[in-house]
């Protein structure tokens, strides 16, 4: 994912003098190499000065450039929290904070490196979009969309590292900003989810296939702002509903799902996991921390399994 | 880059005649509102004047930040003189019915970012520095950026973040200009931080060019703004007295928030025009 935002970014810089980069003392990843080497006016390493990385931003938005501010997650919102608030939100600047490694991904790096809480807290400025792809074809999609746009304030885009598989595919429905999108869809159980946790809602849906149910897999990669319509839609047409999520059970897609069944008063069953409101201590794999905090397909399939 | 000429022509007396005419806007506009701010504005009155009426160009390609947001009675009273600002808006500051509030905020006329959380400006100041240069591929008449900080802001590590960019990135087309009041909420800046001065030496080992002047001679700051080496950015340190100008208000602490009474107001007019005569 990391690469192909590189990649998608590097090409669209060619033809697009907007386009700067503000990284805060990251190794520029793939493209973003070249991006560097051929645009070196508007690529801009800050060092570890992340306040000055999104106020950077902020000012050449203000003269009419296209920014993405880079770094690993908590630095790009956590750090700056108020320069993202003030400076882009208040200001309402067409700037992308791109959040490396959202979620737990940096598995082995400890609580400090993770993301947990970053869509509640991207979510509660105003003015602030946040976009999750869950496959490198999403990130595709979306860094064209970032670039592209006419108008709008800021977005953070949350993606994971290098390596996630493409979940995507010509059956799934086209990607359009603020819109929930089906993988594949089915009858009776609808599995919802974003970011890159949503190989594990694939995998559920999978297994739950496999049971006989007939099965819906749907991405919810703008989170904000949401498609309350979709959602609604969703629970409506289904008899039971699993959202899989990896974030804080405060602020993010599950309890707005279970706000939008209560506003409709929905009918349907509805599952939500999420991580733990915990810092969990431990260290190993992605899939070692999410454990950690109870997300497992197995866990998820005792749970939702009649 | 050698330094920038002066775009204007730049007249030291009709400055002073405007400051002195610019503060007593300011103390009439305090006679109808609590919140004024005119302690901090009289302090940076003179820095603010000389980018406006003699530093930049009067084609608009220059720009203008006020990073000590709370300063900003001293930019809206010459937007205003200038036609930006209408006098309504400024009759109608920090009211329900206005757009002004006591600290400028970006999309009103002539405000080119929201400041007034002290540590920001900088870097928005660095980032606009960028794209100037960029659009203009570098040349060395790229729009220039002049960004008016208060000493009390310059604590924040944002702001040196922001000064160490500054010079990473060799912005020549970038101006910082510290309103070095020694003056913060509760006390003398220096008193706070004993070590923190002198800031020239500072910035210097920063990769800066400074100037050191007294910030309430307009002529100085624009002479010492105008004759710098260049190949750097620049940081003009102006020396100056928070509520210059007012006897009552000058380094008192309680005038960075209060507006005068009646009497006072009296008091305050009377001796801006001794000053000015």
């Amino acid at each position: 994912m990391r690469n192909t935002f590189a990649e998608v970014l590097y090409d669209l810089a060619k033809d697009d003098p907007r386009i700067h980069i503000v990284v805060a003392d990251i190794s520029p990843a793939g493209s973003m190499g070249k991006f560097r080497e051929e645009f070196p006016e508007r690529f801009i390493n800050v060092g570890v000065a992340e306040q000055a990385m999104i106020g950077i931003c902020a000012g050449l938005a203000l003269k009419g450039m296209r920014p993405f501010a880079y770094t690993i997650a908590t630095f790009s919102l956590y750090r700056p929290f108020e320069m993202v608030r003030d400076d882009l939100g208040y200001q309402n600047l067409p700037v992308t904070v791109v959040g490396i490694g959202g979620g737990v991904i940096y598995s082995t790096l400890g609580g400090t490196h993770y993301a947990q809480e970053d869509i509640a807290i991207a979510g509660a400025i105003p003015n602030m979009s946040i976009i999750a792809p869950c496959d490198p074809v999403e990130a595709t999609e979306a860094t064209k969309w970032l670039v592209n746009r006419e108008a709008g304030g800021p977005v953070y885009f949350r993606f994971g590292k290098a390596g996630e598989p493409t979940l995507t595919g010509p059956d799934s429905d086209p990607w359009e900003i603020g819109k929930l999108r089906y993988l594949r869809r089915g009858e009776d159980v609808a599995v919802l989810s974003y970011g890159v946790i949503t190989k594990m809602a694939s995998e559920v849906a999978d297994a739950l296939t496999e049971d006989g149910n007939s099965v819906s897999l749907a991405v919810c990669h703008t989170l904000k702002p949401l498609d309350t319509a979709g959602i609604a839609d969703l629970l409506r047409r289904h008899k039971r509903v699993i959202v899989v999520e990896e974030h804080a059970p405060q602020g993010g897609l599950a309890p707005q799902t279970k706000q939008i069944a209560w506003d409709i008063r929905a009918e349907c069953e509805l599952h939500t996991f999420t991580l733990k409101d915990e810092f969990v201590h431990c260290y190993g794999s992605h899939e070692d921390i999410l454990a950690a905090h109870g997300l497992s397909v197995e866990r998820i399939l005792a749970t939702v399994r009649p | 880059m050698t330094a920038t000429p002066g775009h204007n022509s730049f007249d030291p007396a009709a400055s002073r005649q405007r400051c002195m005419r610019y503060r007593r806007r300011i103390l009439d506009i305090s006679q109808h509102v609590s919140a004024l701010h005119a302690a901090g504005a009289f302090s940076c009155m003179e820095l603010t004047d000389t980018c406006y009426h003699g530093l930049m160009r009067p084609d608009g390609q220059d720009t203008f930040l006020m990073s000590k947001g709370h300063g900003c009675m001293a930019q809206y009273v010459i937007l205003e003189d200038r036609g930006v600002l209408d006098r309504k808006h400024l009759d109608e500051y920090c009211t329900a019915h206005g757009i002004l509030g006591a600290h400028p905020d970006y999309g009103n006329p002539g405000i080119e970012a929201s400041t007034g959380s002290l540590g920001h400006g900088m870097a928005m100041a660095v980032g606009m520095a960028v794209a100037e240069r960029n659009k203009a591929g570098g040349a060395a008449d790229a729009g220039a950026v002049y960004c008016v900080l208060s000493d009390g802001e310059v604590q924040e590590g944002s702001t040196w973040e922001a000064f160490m960019m500054g010079s990473t990135l060799g912005l020549t087309n970038l101006v910082a200009l510290i309103d070095n009041n020694d003056f913060q909420s509760l006390g003398r800046t220096s008193e706070t931080h004993p070590s923190f001065y002198p800031l020239d030496e500072k910035l210097e080992a920063f990769g800066w060019e400074t100037a050191t002047v007294n910030g309430h001679d307009a002529e100085a700051v624009y002479n010492a703004v105008t004759n710098r080496k260049g190949g750097k950015p620049f940081c003009l340190i102006g020396r100056t007295t928070k509520g210059k100008g007012v006897s009552y208000m000058e380094n008192v602490p309680i005038w960075h928030y209060r507006s005068p009474n009646p009497e006072e107001y009296a008091q305050a007019l009377a001796e801006l025009k001794e000053i000015a005569s």
